[in-house]
């Protein structure tokens, strides 16, 4: 089955207890995001390169496994790569390479290297703070941090209503096969194939009916009610300030070395 | 003995169809074990939803502890009081884990936090689902999901209890369980069901549904004789 599959194992089963576990969900999402917007800003290789081995520094505090979470990360390169491989060749610049007649430029390389370094040490720290949270408990947190409601209800029902869905489409699938059904380029496969998604969203939308009448019906009125009460505590204001000074550091490092650059 | 539910004269029609429900009277007091049969379509889902105000019927009175009730609010009250179990308990768990499941009923209730949790473990322990509490709903067998989502119900300790096909798809052991709890429970019961045998064993009053209305039951299995098991011998 598909869930068995190590890729599609979710980190927080796999990741151990760990210093990071012990925070509150809210401060790894604030700092997360933080971390986002502060890398994002920097342009020094060498600065960007810090910023990576911070975050493989935080992958590790937080127990990832190593081989899970590279496979998340290639992954995630993977959809990056077309873009690296061909901005050196587009970017105008001193050139440094001739492939055919296709000139690399050193700007296009330091945008691409820049580019792949950034991503790498957002994602990953991404993976170790917020990816080893709970569905839930990440959705909990975003209600906490005033994230509109409507948007933590639809991350809590999609989490709990994937598997209902994926189960359905498994049924209809299996439906259409006993019936002979053989997908082939045709306009009877895309027929079938569009009654299929048809049924599904139809299927969606009463099932989410029905859900909505059942919620009515244990006295639900548009507020989500939250059983357990997180508190900031002694770990979560050192982590803070932990992470306060490596941003600083980095922050620091960039202005001097771009403005001498 | 005082009259919990009423529906008094009520017609009901989905839109441009003829009405399921028409001229259909019910009447639920406290200690009733009622149990509602008749042909798929008949409109038995229909009247549970009426009861509890999730549809309204376009004539008649929907009455519940005493007074007329017609708008949202009305029934907001209601359902705090009245428990329905729906037919696809994927319909009704929708949190990730079965105690927050459990307990979402009480916090709507308004219990603090630490009461829910405590009246959500002690509903799972009294249904002999203990150590099911942090379970992912989605992964619980048939019977599980079934079992979990009348605790979700009970759990906000209703007057009345309403069940819709509680014995589709189980297995025996599972019904012989489900059997045990409903028969222990002192609320009123409405109970919807193909299953003859299940409603005997849990009811004390049969009514059938038929032509819009509720009317005494009459078997009406007249399966061809001889039985094939019969004819093999």
């Amino acid at each position: 089955m598909a869930h068995d599959h190590a890729l599609h194992r979710p980190l927080e089963r796999l990741a151990g207890a760990s210093p990071i576990a012990a925070l509150d969900p809210r401060t790894r999402i604030v700092a997360a995001v933080v971390w986002a917007f502060a890398v994002v800003s920097f342009e020094n290789l060498a600065v960007l390169t810090a910023a990576v081995a911070t975050a493989l520094l935080t992958a590790r505090l937080a127990a990832l496994p190593a081989r899970a979470t590279a496979t998340k990360v290639l992954m995630m390169d993977g959809f990056v790569v077309a873009l690296l491989v061909l901005l050196p060749f587009t970017t105008p610049g001193t050139p440094v390479a001739t492939i055919g007649p296709f000139t690399a430029s050193a700007e296009g390389l330091h945008l691409a290297l820049a580019i792949a370094l950034k991503a790498n040490a957002i994602v990953l720290m991404l993976l170790a703070l917020v990816g080893t949270l709970e569905p839930p408990a990440l959705g909990h947190a975003l209600a906490r941090l005033r994230v509109p409601a409507s948007l933590v209800h639809l991350l809590l029902f999609t989490v709990r209503y994937v598997a209902v869905l994926t189960d359905e489409t498994a049924r209809l699938r299996t439906a259409m096969r006993a019936r002979a059904f053989a997908p082939a380029t045709n306009r009877h496969t895309l027929r079938t194939y569009g009654y299929l998604v048809g049924m599904l969203l139809v299927r969606a939308a009463e099932r989410a009916e029905r859900v909505l009448d059942a919620m009515k019906c244990r006295g639900f009125d548009g507020s989500w009610p939250m059983l357990d009460r997180p508190r900031l505590g002694r770990d979560d204001a050192v982590a803070a300030a932990v992470g306060a000074v490596v941003l600083v550091l980095l922050i620091t490092a960039e202005t001097a070395l771009v403005r001498t650059a | 003995m005082s009259v919990l539910l009423e529906l008094a004269d009520v017609r009901f029609a989905y839109p441009g169809r003829p009405p399921v429900l028409d001229g259909l009277d019910l009447r639920v007091q406290s200690g009733d074990r009622v149990a509602i049969t008749g042909p798929n379509g008949a409109g038995k889902s229909t009247l549970l939803r009426l009861l509890v105000g999730l549809a309204r019927p376009q004539a008649g009175r929907v009455l519940a502890f005493g007074s007329a009730r017609t708008s949202e609010a009305d029934f907001r009250e209601v359902r705090r009081r009245v428990g329905l179990v729906f037919q696809d308990p994927d319909d009704q768990l929708f949190c990730p884990t079965v105690l927050e499941d459990v307990a979402f009923g009480p916090l709507n209730l308004g219990h603090p936090p630490a009461a829910a949790r405590a009246i959500a473990e002690r509903t799972l322990e009294r249904l002999g689902l203990t150590g099911f509490a942090e379970r992912i709903t989605h992964k619980l067998s048939g019977g599980e999901k079934r079992l979990v989502s009348l605790a979700t119900v009970l759990a906000m300790e209703p007057d009345v209890l309403l069940l819709d096909e509680p014995s589709n798809f189980l297995d025996e052991a599972t019904v012989g369980r489900l059997v045990g709890i409903l028969g222990a429970l002192d609320q009123a019961l409405v109970v919807v069901s193909h299953d003859r045998h299940f409603r005997r064993r849990v009811t004390t009053d049969e009514r059938g549904l038929e032509a819009g209305r509720l009317v005494p039951y009459v078997p009406r299995c007249t399966y061809a004789e001889p039985r094939l098991r019969d004819a093999a011998e």
